[in-house]
């Protein structure tokens, strides 16, 4: 079926209508600040939940298993799958949707914040504990910051995850920019529909770009990729070989 | 449920069928693009960081956005399967050109200098040993796209083409737990399927990975 | 001083890494662990600062028990310096070599000033300070653990193959440095090495460990070369070690020839001095082009020098320099042979 000629201000129509802009009422701006609120909040509580967990099966190498499979299974699980069971199990609301957002975005973090304490320069570690560290400043001063790259990158996988999904969530009631996609589908009105994708790509861009400078802010240069990348570049990554290991912990987002 | 499941059997297995398709279409094209582009950035090292950056740009774009601006880009109906195929297309070539390029990146060095020493040209050194040894890193990659694409590929139903998403809406609708079961059921198995096919691929290309370990 | 008494360790599963080890590592020494892989050296010191616990017996220092202490507050009195170095991949230079210090509550800014000065101490560019250490080579890196173990002045050492990842030239001048800043701060050093020959030429006392952790032989390197205490001992300081003991005679008692009067008829070479009396190189067989000299010795230098001259100069034999480089005599490879033998005939009388 070829697509319908409409002249490429149509698609427009929506977006550059004033009216929308309006602050009062559920205008852009109103949805847009929904969005961004559910996808911090939610992403606020995967952090609170899987970097304490991350963190202590990273340092004790204990119920690594979990943290591995943990992070394949949530990579595999339809997002869209569990936004409906969620709602069908518990019913319409913003709670439930955001449980099953913190489900999706839990594995990632945790995941990437026990592969980056595992990918820690052992001899490094061995240095802080043998000139007097204490346990905790072992952790804090010296694995952390060590596997800062990763939980940084998990956390970023995350966010966009999360940020994807709430869009999707709109088709079961939350609010958010999604509102804007969804609705327009269901009343086929395509330049709403257009807005909606426009407004909601250019926000996830922007949050990553913003989450890219938080990233440079935190991460050591002497730990950073791009800066050490000639002479550590193998040790930066994974190592593909070993098929225990995460094949990576960011996957596409949804 | 079982009730459900045999009730339902036609339909739950033509979700399934489009499901296979939907997903992994988009994988192979991902890969038929990215190849020859990794390479190239590889080859010419200043087209690496733009396209890493617009790989990064296009990979953050939510999949339902991406699914709805497709007809505005190209000529598809907006209720076609092709804006599944063409978006998730998109994503597996973000995610792909960047591993092939960084896999080709990190063989080169010693071996692939032994490989021109001994007289390799440069299309024979290429085939026969920067790919074979880029390849677990690749392959790597090659899981995680075709895992992601399996579960994105639900998020369809939305617009009317997404596989399993189908029986998602329908549970929706009918506030029926079942078809929501088996559908993630399927999508977490299918994926399952899929990336142990991938492994055994790569355990059979590439014997000499296993060969140093205990 | 440090002493283990009747310390074993022996790891789950029954492994054990020493057994009944008795030894005592004397103030502002070097005391050298060597052995082959396996026989648990790094499990010995590393029972020092207590990064392993031992399953039984004591190890004191200056006649404390270490498990009488905090541990971590031990460590930061003991330095510790590791293979690969174990640098702080997301810290500076200087904030790596501060690590103890500022454990310890010294402020930053002195503590930074402190790194530059040690930098500059183990031989380094102060300039290195803010780089981080994925930017120095393997040897810079090596340094850094050293200057960053010393940062607290601690009284005791522990060093666990510290050179042995970077390749022999730069092994060589750390190990040299490593001599010359030791002469200066007489620490009390434990220095873990499977390099009989590293453990010859840096240890005061040299304990040599056998499998299953037990002490084969303890004492200075000359005395494990001249008597070793059995075949395991025997065997591994080397079938040359004659060779080697000639590192501890000097060739103070060696007679040379002048050298105006040294023209060896059966090789056809003389040798060539420039106008301040230095050596330039040797002529073979009247030939203009001269061959170079693969290096000169003075009487302070060891036999085993100038025998390794004498055997790769195309003379056949090495030149003695005195103080200003001017050649003053000539010695022969056979020359040094008969040495040998009248220095041997004098110990066995
Ligand atoms: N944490 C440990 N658990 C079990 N066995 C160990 C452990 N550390 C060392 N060992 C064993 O103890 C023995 C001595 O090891 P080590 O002290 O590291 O030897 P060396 O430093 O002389 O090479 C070896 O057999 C080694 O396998
Ligand atoms: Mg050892």
């Amino acid at each position: 079926m070829p697509a319908p000629v409409v002249p490429m201000l149509n698609y427009f129509a929506y977006l550059f209508d004033g009216g929308h802009w309006s602050l009062a009422g559920e205008g852009i701006p109103d949805r847009l600040l929904q969005h961004i609120a559910y996808t911090l909040v939610t992403l606020a509580i995967s952090a609170v939940i899987a970097l304490p967990v991350g963190l202590f099966i990273g340092h004790t190498n204990r119920g690594a298993f979990l943290a591995i499979n943990i992070g394949n299974a949530g990579r595999s699980l339809p997002t869209f799958g569990l936004l409906s069971l969620m709602v069908v199990l518990v019913g319409i609301g913003t709670l439930p949707v955001i449980v099953a957002l913190v489900v999706l975005a839990v594995p990632p973090i945790l995941a990437s914040t026990y592969a980056g304490l595992r990918s820690v320069d052992r001899s490094a570690v061995d240095a802080a504990i043998g000139m007097g560290m204490r346990p905790i400043q072992v952790l804090f001063r010296a694995e952390v910051p060590m596997a800062l790259p990763l939980i940084v990158s998990g956390l970023r996988s995350a966010l966009l995850q999360v940020c994807a999904t709430a869009t999707v969530a709109a088709y079961v009631g939350l609010g958010g920019l999604g509102r804007l996609l969804i609705d327009g589908l269901s009343t086929n009105d395509y330049p709403q529909v257009f807005a909606g994708a426009v407004l909601v790509a250019v926000l996830a861009v922007l949050l990553d770009l913003l989450s890219a400078a938080v990233e440079r802010a935190v991460v050591s240069p002497g730990v950073r990729e791009r800066s050490v990348r000639r002479t550590r570049w193998r040790r930066a990554r994974p190592d593909p070989t070993n098929e225990d290991a995460p094949t990576s912990p960011v996957g596409i987002s949804g | 449920m079982i009730a459900y499941i045999q009730g339902n059997q036609a339909r739950i297995l033509s979700d399934l069928g489009q499901h296979v398709w939907l997903s992994l279409l988009p994988v192979l094209v991902g890969v038929v693009l990215a190849l020859p582009a990794g390479y190239l950035t590889v080859r010419y090292r200043w087209l690496y960081q733009p396209v890493v950056n617009l790989g990064g740009i296009l990979y953050s774009v939510p999949s339902l956005a991406l699914f709805v601006v497709i007809p505005a880009i190209i000529p598809v109906g907006t209720l076609s399967p092709l804006n599944i195929v063409v978006a998730l297309s998109v994503y597996s070539f973000a995610l792909l050109a960047r591993t092939v390029a960084d896999a080709l990146i990190s063989v080169q060095g010693e071996t692939t200098w032994a490989a021109a020493a001994m007289g390799f040209r440069p299309l024979r050194q290429l085939f026969g040993v920067e790919l074979p040894m880029a390849l677990p890193v690749m392959m790597a990659g090659l899981r995680v796209a075709t895992v992601s694409n399996i579960s994105l590929v639900s998020v369809g139903a939305i617009i009317g083409v997404g596989g399993l998403g189908d029986l998602f809406t329908r549970g929706l609708q009918l506030s029926y737990l079942a078809p929501i079961i088996v559908g993630i059921v399927l999508s977490v198995l299918l994926a399952a399927v899929c990336d142990s096919g991938i492994v055994l691929v790569q355990r059979w290309l590439t014997p000499w990975t296993r060969a140093g370990a205990r | 001083m440090i002493t283990f008494d009747a310390v074993t360790k022996a790891f789950p599963g029954g492994n054990v890494a020493v057994d009944n080890l008795s030894l005592e590592l004397p103030t502002g020494q070097i005391t050298v662990f060597v052995g082959p892989s396996g026989c648990g050296k790094t499990t010995s010191l590393r029972m020092i600062n207590r990064t392993i616990e031992p399953t039984s017996g004591t190890i004191s220092i200056d006649g404390e028990d270490v498990t009488s202490q905090d541990a971590a507050l031990l460590r930061r009195r003991i330095g510790y310096v590791i293979q690969h170095a174990g640098l702080f991949p997301h810290r500076t230079v200087a904030d790596n070599i501060a690590t103890v210090p500022l454990l310890n509550g010294v402020n930053k800014a002195q503590a930074r000033e402190q790194a530059r000065e040690l930098l500059t101490r183990v031989g380094l560019d102060e300039s290195l300070a803010s780089r981080y250490p994925a930017q120095l080579s393997g040897g810079q890196q090596q340094r850094v653990g050293v200057a960053r173990a010393l940062a607290a002045d601690p009284p005791v050492m522990l060093m666990d193959e510290p050179f042995s990842a970077v390749d022999p030239i730069v092994r060589d001048g750390l190990q040299r440095e490593f001599l010359r800043l030791q002469s200066e701060l007489g620490k009390t050093i434990a220095f873990v090495t499977h390099d009989i020959d590293e453990a010859i030429k840096l240890g005061d006392r040299v304990a040599i460990f056998r499998e299953g952790g037990h002490l084969a032989q303890v004492g200075s390197p000359q005395d494990l070369l001249d008597d070793p205490a059995d075949e395991f001992v025997a065997d591994f300081v080397g079938r040359d070690r004659g060779f080697r003991a000639l590192s501890f005679i000097t060739a103070e008692k060696l007679e040379v020839e002048q050298v105006s009067a040294y023209v060896d008829r059966a090789r056809g070479a003389s040798l060539v001095l420039d106008d301040t009396g230095r050596p330039t190189g040797w002529s073979v067989d009247g030939q203009e082009v001269l061959r170079a000299l693969p290096g000169t010795f003075t009487t302070r230098d060891a036999l085993r020098l100038v025998t390794d001259l004498a055997i790769t100069s195309p003379a056949g034999a090495a030149v003695r320099v005195d103080e200003a480089g001017v050649a003053d005599g000539v010695v022969a490879h056979e020359a040094i042979a008969r040495h040998l033998t009248a220095l041997r005939r004098e110990t066995e009388r």
